[in-house]
């Protein structure tokens, strides 16, 4: 590609012709506030609706000043970024939305991670210069399990429109009235339960203020540990111990296991287990569903069923198609069910006197643990799911710094696990860890190579073609709602010629997902989290689901065969046709 | 071929209003890949607009489903002009001028006297679907400013005492019509 040479603030940069000024800036390292722009490379995500006038800069020759967001670079440009004038625009544009903003961030969700607190605290900015004018007012939107709305924090950047319509592709959000009035929200202004939203969270993801967020149950689980009458037991997802370490300074990618087991162990939980045994009891269920749909030639494409966001996707979009998804619950389902019946046994509890918490890098499995037939006789599988974000706060509140705890071990037996779970983290893991397993199944011989590099990656549409002792299977691995409804309509139109399909609905897989660390923009953390990810699976030495000697325990103690009976009973769900708008 | 949107459970206005509006739509001939190219959703909700009277949501979402849209775009759309509404009209539509002429005559006043006489905010219907208000951008009437229509009949320079008068004649109006 064709290369332009400017110059910004007297420095001379380079850059390829289709960057912006921003690029540019961002190339040596000169810093522009942005607020409503969004430029997630890795993940193809961009938004430029240069709506805030945040970013401006001066440009020689040209009258005004321009957003450098939004202004393509062209050979020889002069640029400056902090003259007297931009400045001054910046100041303006701060305090005008400060103007319509409450001035309460001593008690905000928010409060120091936060766009427009940053910024405002960087210029200094400690009043509000227009008091006294009108102020929007909305009521807060807190009618689901997973996400809370207050619209007196937006600053209509739309952001999360472009990510729910456009790259979720699921169309909860639009702009609603004009003017002052504005805002974004649901049609007709519902709340966000009664629409068909995911609950994916990737809206509170790139929200820059705290006007989309999750719906916090830090207290449920403190009264939880301090009732003396429970046991509470507590499960982590993988994403969690490779992002958890941003909230406490450490470069992103850290792998912090231990030190994340040893401080959930100091919080107080009665036991400290891992969400990757329910991803190594998932992968003995599902591989063993995906090859008998394989030898039947049946309902295929067999289609994961691991991520509650997708699942909802495809409840209020693809109804047509709810008979394809393998049964089996999420790991964090299948945990619960495990905890509170098997395990419950064994420590000789009822379920109703166990807790199950889980530490999640998902906004979606709140809603998840919610739902009704993940509750038998009313006592819910899984008590209270909690991201990876709360459990940072309620690390800080107990005065717990991940950086100064030892590394500790994960209990018995629900603590122990394989590599095949922790890639579940990541797009492509669950699809790699089955075939691991389906691998040896069927074709009765050891697998040596367990390493599936080609179904790995940030790449949204993924397909590979695997021999499998001589039957080559197609499969397609997609992240992000947008590139799911791609393979579904193939399904539905019959061009489809895949034996099974991971779907994640967060781009590039739960190491994205909406309860994790913020990114503010960087999206090479994902990146990052990912190699992660790879690094703590290599370094395992069991690193197949069916070779983890605690799964292996409870099938013959317990369950007997995988999609046996038993089986059946606890670890195997169903789909509804649900309405929303 | 699974919709967009859920149909409403109940839908309440009538078939032949929905198949008049259809046909209008079949002739557009939206393309499902690419339902945006053509921009036909302000031109769909204006037909509609006359077909129902008003846009409530049972009609959005049905041209959410023909359009290939999703619910919450069309009603965006909607929200963003002043000319689509939501509510239906009443029998008879009461609408107050707000252009800047009327307004510095004292339309305001006016307006909040209607609202106080039928007991309903601008831009709402009577609960017997008799009366409904609105406030208009400039109708272009300035010489008779403050101005008021009662749907096609124009009252000009109306005063605070009028408006009982007006709403009166319309009230005998509908008594008149129920004797019939
Ligand atoms: S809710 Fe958040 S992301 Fe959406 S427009 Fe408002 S501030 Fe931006
Ligand atoms: S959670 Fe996902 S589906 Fe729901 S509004 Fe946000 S982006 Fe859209
Ligand atoms: S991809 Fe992961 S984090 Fe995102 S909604 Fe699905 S399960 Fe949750
Ligand atoms: S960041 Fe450039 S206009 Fe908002």
């Amino acid at each position: 590609m064709a290369q332009v040479t400017l110059t910004i603030n007297d420095r001379k940069v380079t850059v390829d012709e289709k960057s912006t000024v921003l690029d540019a800036a961002r190339q040596l390292n000169v810093k522009i506030p942005t607020l409503c722009h969004l430029n997630l490379h890795d993940l193809k995500i961009n938004h430029t609706n240069a709506s805030c006038r945040i970013c401006m800069v001066e440009i020689d020759g040209r009258r005004n000043l321009a957003p450098s967001c939004a202004t393509p670079v062209v050979e020889g440009m002069v640029i400056r970024t902090h003259t007297k004038r931009v400045l001054k625009s910046r100041r303006k544009v701060l305090e005008l939305l400060v103007s319509d903003h409450p001035f309460d961030c001593l008690n905000c969700y928010k409060s120091t991670d936060c766009e427009l607190q940053t910024l405002v605290n960087e210029f200094g900015i400690n009043k509000n210069t227009y008091e006294g004018f009108a102020m929007s007012q909305y009521p807060v939107d807190e009618s689901s399990k997973a996400i809370r709305r207050d619209l007196t924090k937006c600053i209509m950047c739309r952001r999360c429109e472009t990510v729910c319509n456009n790259v979720q592709t699921v169309g909860v959000l639009t702009g609603y009235k004009r003017g002052f009035e504005a805002v974004v929200a649901p049609a007709e202004m519902k709340g966000i339960v009664d629409t068909k939203c995911t609950y994916c969270g990737q809206c509170v993801a790139v929200c820059p203020t705290a006007a989309l967020t999750g719906i916090s149950y830090i207290q449920d689980v403190w009264n939880a540990i301090f009732d003396d009458k429970k046991t509470v037991i507590v499960q982590t997802a993988p994403a969690i111990r490779v992002a958890i370490g941003e909230e406490f300074g450490m470069q992103p990618g850290e792998i912090v296991t231990g030190k994340l087991v040893a401080g959930l162990r100091r919080m107080g939980f009665d036991s400290v287990f891992d969400t990757n045994f329910g991803a190594d009891l998932t992968i003995m269920e599902e591989s063993a569903e995906l090859i008998e749909r394989v030898v039947k030639n049946k309902d295929l494409p067999i289609l994961t069923s691991c991520c509650p966001g997708w699942i909802n996707f495809l409840e209020y979009q693809f109804p047509d198609l709810l008979n394809i998804p393998s049964t089996c619950k999420s790991p964090q389902q299948m945990f619960g069910a495990i905890a509170k019946s098997y395990y419950a046994e064994k420590i000789g509890k009822k379920p109703e006197e166990i807790v199950v918490v889980s530490i999640m890098p998902c906004i979606a499995k709140k809603y998840e643990a919610s739902r009704p037939e993940f509750a038998p006789n009313n006592v819910p599988d899984v008590d209270f799911a909690l991201t990876t974000r709360e459990l940072a706060k309620m690390f800080k509140e107990a005065g717990l710094d991940l950086n100064d705890l030892p590394e500790e071990q994960f209990d018995s037996p629900l603590g122990e696990s394989t590599g095949a779970a922790d890639i579940f983290a990541s797009s492509g893991g669950v699809l790699e860890a089955a075939l691991r397993t389906a691998y040896e199944k069927m074709t009765g011989k050891k697998l040596d190579k367990v390493d599936f590099v080609s179904v790995r990656g940030m790449e949204g549409v993924k397909e590979v073609t695997i021999d499998i002792g001589g039957t080559p299977l197609n499969f397609a691995i997609t992240s992000g709602l947008g590139n799911a409804r791609i393979v579904l309509e193939k399904i539905r139109s019959g061009e489809s010629k895949y034996h099974g399909i991971e779907i994640m609905a967060c781009p590039g897989g739960c190491i994205n997902g909406g309860g994790q660390p913020f990114i503010h923009g960087d999206s090479s953390i994902i990146e990052k989290r990912m190699n992660a990810i790879y690094k703590e699976d290599s370094g395992k030495k069991l690193r197949k689901s069916h070779d983890n000697p605690s799964i292996q325990k409870l099938y013959k103690e317990y369950l007997g065969e995988p999609l046996g009976h038993k089986s059946h009973e606890l670890l195997h769900t169903e789909y509804y046709k649900k309405h929303g708008s | 071929m699974e919709k967009f949107n859920p149909e409403p459970k109940i839908k309440t206005l009538p078939d032949e209003l929905y198949k008049k509006l259809d046909s209008y739509i079949d002739d557009l001939s939206v393309d499902r890949k690419d339902p945006r190219k053509k921009g036909n959703l302000i031109q769909v909700l204006h037909k509609a607009q006359g077909i129902f009277g008003y846009l409530p949501e049972e009609v959005q979402v049905h041209i959410a489903n023909r359009l290939f849209l999703h619910h919450s775009e069309v009603s965006g759309v909607i929200s963003f002009y002043n000319y689509f509404t939501t509510t239906p009209k009443g029998k008879y539509c009461v609408s107050v001028c707000m252009g800047t002429a009327c307004y510095v005559k004292g339309a305001e006043k006016i307006l909040n006297e209607f609202e106080k006489m039928l007991n309903i905010k601008a831009g709402e219907v009577t609960e017997d679907l008799k009366f409904s208000i609105d406030a208009l951008r400039c109708v272009g009437a300035c010489g008779l400013a403050p101005v008021v229509l009662i749907n096609d009949k124009v009252y000009g320079r109306v005063k605070l005492q009028d408006v009982k008068k007006i709403v009166e004649e319309y009230l005998v109006a509908t008594e008149s019509e129920k004797k019939e």
